[in-house]
């Protein structure tokens, strides 16, 4: 009797656990596709809007992000992304130490610009001790130097209509024939205007390595690392971002990341 | 709702009749709605979770944190062939071999397996759309929980501690009754129990909210306002660790809470939770 009560009870249980087992899988599976879903994507990146709308009400007073004391400066600040950029172009660039790199201002401006080397260096310059937060969850800190993006911009005068600057890179982050897999970036006009929003040409005190971007990288101090685009070329003003390239506004927004990466 | 719609206690012995038991409301509507959105939250908080974990399984004390600082936890893989692979979790000094577990799955190289991670395979953009959108729902719902339950007198009337349940001998008393699976009846069995009252304070007003605010001191926007929070926390990588070790914490809660579910009575338990309604024995010991 009880025998019989065991045995019955182990097959029972097996059949429960099987069951589960199945059932299980069917639902992570199921789940799993659920969880890529291009209409579950799109609603849960409706919290982005939410994300950037409050913290752009925290934020109106314009804070500063956190800078630290150089005994904070990481020994070994890793080079991620892109390691240099392969273009014969920007080898020649390179080999003269870019004495021919021009910084062009362009799109909705008054006056388009072309800015050498030498002359953003004699520009006013801002240096920042500062947290770069990886979106991988790594975090370096480092001393940034470079003149602020803010009266570049005023210098060039905004078009009415000019809502996002927009950075065009040297880099190629995935190789590509329609130039899908150039890097680039783009902040709005909120971010561009704040003061610790610089061109860096130095970094730690020495001119901007090749591994970090040389001659010149954004800082954008409030937002993740692929915001802080490096190789710049060109910045661009722009009333929408949705012509260029995959139309997400940047490299990795192209690819499933946010716009807005202050979190 | 009638009696008749009350789920029957799973180990009801035979003998027990409707006279050996006392109906109680027990959950407020506030309680089971804002529990049960929390259930959805925190699974899919802890997976997606997981899957920003993989992204850069280490974690580190301080401001920074990178492959160049010391790490005190990491799930690293190391190449064995072609396509195998070593999984390795090093706490502090140790060194363990969690191959197929923790830091590769054999053919894999990543920190957490796929079935721990939403989504399964290695998508952070996706993970950390998950995991954002359901931080809002989360944090709505906590908010809701937390003021409704102080307006309403839940918090001061059922979970607040006297003083003479933290009394050493009472308190000793509820661990012992804790490990021999004693449960109360009666009156007793109506009110929370000690330790049952310790677990639900400190996950809701200490591990919770530590979660939130660990949380967003890994945002730099956050940081820029709220920089006190690096301060508080010793840094956005020690945030980040917190996070983490609270996030364990939150799993070994919920591991014991649904282990004491089915040892106090899974249909009663679970029941009360979506009807309100629970079943009390009635007891001389009480």
């Amino acid at each position: 009797m009880s025998r019989l009560l065991t045995t019955s009870n182990l097959s029972r249980r097996g059949l429960i656990a099987g069951g589960a087992a199945t059932l299980g899988g069917l639902l992570v599976s199921g789940c799993n596709r659920l969880a890529t879903a291009p209409t579950a994507l799109k609603l849960l990146g409706s919290a982005e809007g939410l994300t950037m709308a409050s913290q752009r009400f925290i934020l109106s007073g314009q804070p500063l992000a956190r800078e630290f004391s150089a005994k904070d400066i990481s020994a070994n600040f890793k080079v991620n992304g892109s390691s240099s950029a392969d273009s014969d172009e920007y080898s020649a660039l390179l080999a003269s130490g870019f004495k021919d790199w021009k910084l062009t201002v362009s799109g909705l401006v008054q006056h388009p610009l072309a800015i050498s080397l030498a002359q953003l260096k004699a520009l006013p310059a801002r240096s920042q001790i500062t947290r770069h937060d990886c979106v991988e969850g790594w975090s370096a800190i480092a001393q940034w130097t470079g003149p602020q993006l803010g009266p570049i911009l005023a210098k060039a005068g905004l078009q009415r209509g000019a809502r996002y600057v927009v950075f065009h890179c040297a880099d190629d982050l995935e190789p590509s024939l329609d130039g899908t897999g150039r890097y680039y970036e783009s902040i709005d006009l909120f971010d561009a205007f704040h003061p610790q929003t610089i061109l860096a040409h130095t970094m730690n005190g020495q001119p901007l390595s090749v591994g970090h971007g040389a001659p010149i990288r954004l800082r954008v101090e409030r937002q993740l690392g692929y915001k802080q685009a490096k190789y710049v070329m060109g910045i661009e003003l722009v009333d929408r971002l949705d012509k260029i390239s995959g139309g997400k506004g940047g490299f990795w927004e192209d690819r499933g990341y946010e716009w807005y990466a202050g979190i | 709702m009638t009696d008749a719609a009350l789920p029957e206690p799973m180990l009801a012995p035979a003998q027990a009749d409707r006279g050996d038991h006392e109906v109680i409301y027990r959950h407020t509507r506030v309680v089971r709605i804002t529990h049960w959105i929390n259930v959805v939250c925190i699974l899919l908080l802890l997976m997606s979770g997981l899957q920003i974990f993989n992204a850069h399984p280490r974690l580190y004390w301080g401001q920074k944190g990178d492959e160049s600082d010391h790490a005190f936890l990491s799930m690293l893989a190391y190449p064995t062939g072609e396509d195998t692979f070593r999984g390795e979790t090093r706490i502090g000094d140790l060194k363990f071999n969690t191959t197929g577990l923790l830091g590769a799955t054999v053919h894999e190289n990543r920190g957490l397996p796929w079935w721990a991670t939403l989504p399964g395979e290695r998508n952070l953009a996706t993970g950390r759309r998950w995991h954002f959108f359901m931080a809002w729902i989360f944090a709505i719902n906590g908010l809701v929980y937390l003021v409704s339950n102080a307006v309403n007198g839940h918090f001061k009337r059922d979970l607040a501690l006297s003083r003479g349940e933290v009394a050493p001998r009472a308190l000793w008393r509820d661990i012992l009754d804790h490990i021999r699976l004693k449960h109360p009846t009666g009156e007793a069995a109506k009110r929370y129990n000690t330790l049952q009252k310790l677990a639900y304070l400190s996950i809701v007003f200490i591990i919770l909210p530590l979660m939130v605010l660990t949380g967003l001191t890994m945002s730099p926007g956050f940081d820029a306002f709220a920089p006190w929070l690096l301060t508080l926390f010793g840094g956005r990588q020690s945030a980040r660790s917190i996070h983490f070790i609270c996030a364990n914490l939150i799993v070994l809660f919920i591991i014991v809470h649904v282990v004491e579910v089915f040892i106090a009575g899974v249909f009663n338990e679970i029941g009360s939770m979506i009807t309100g309604r629970y079943r009390v024995k009635l007891g001389d010991h009480g």
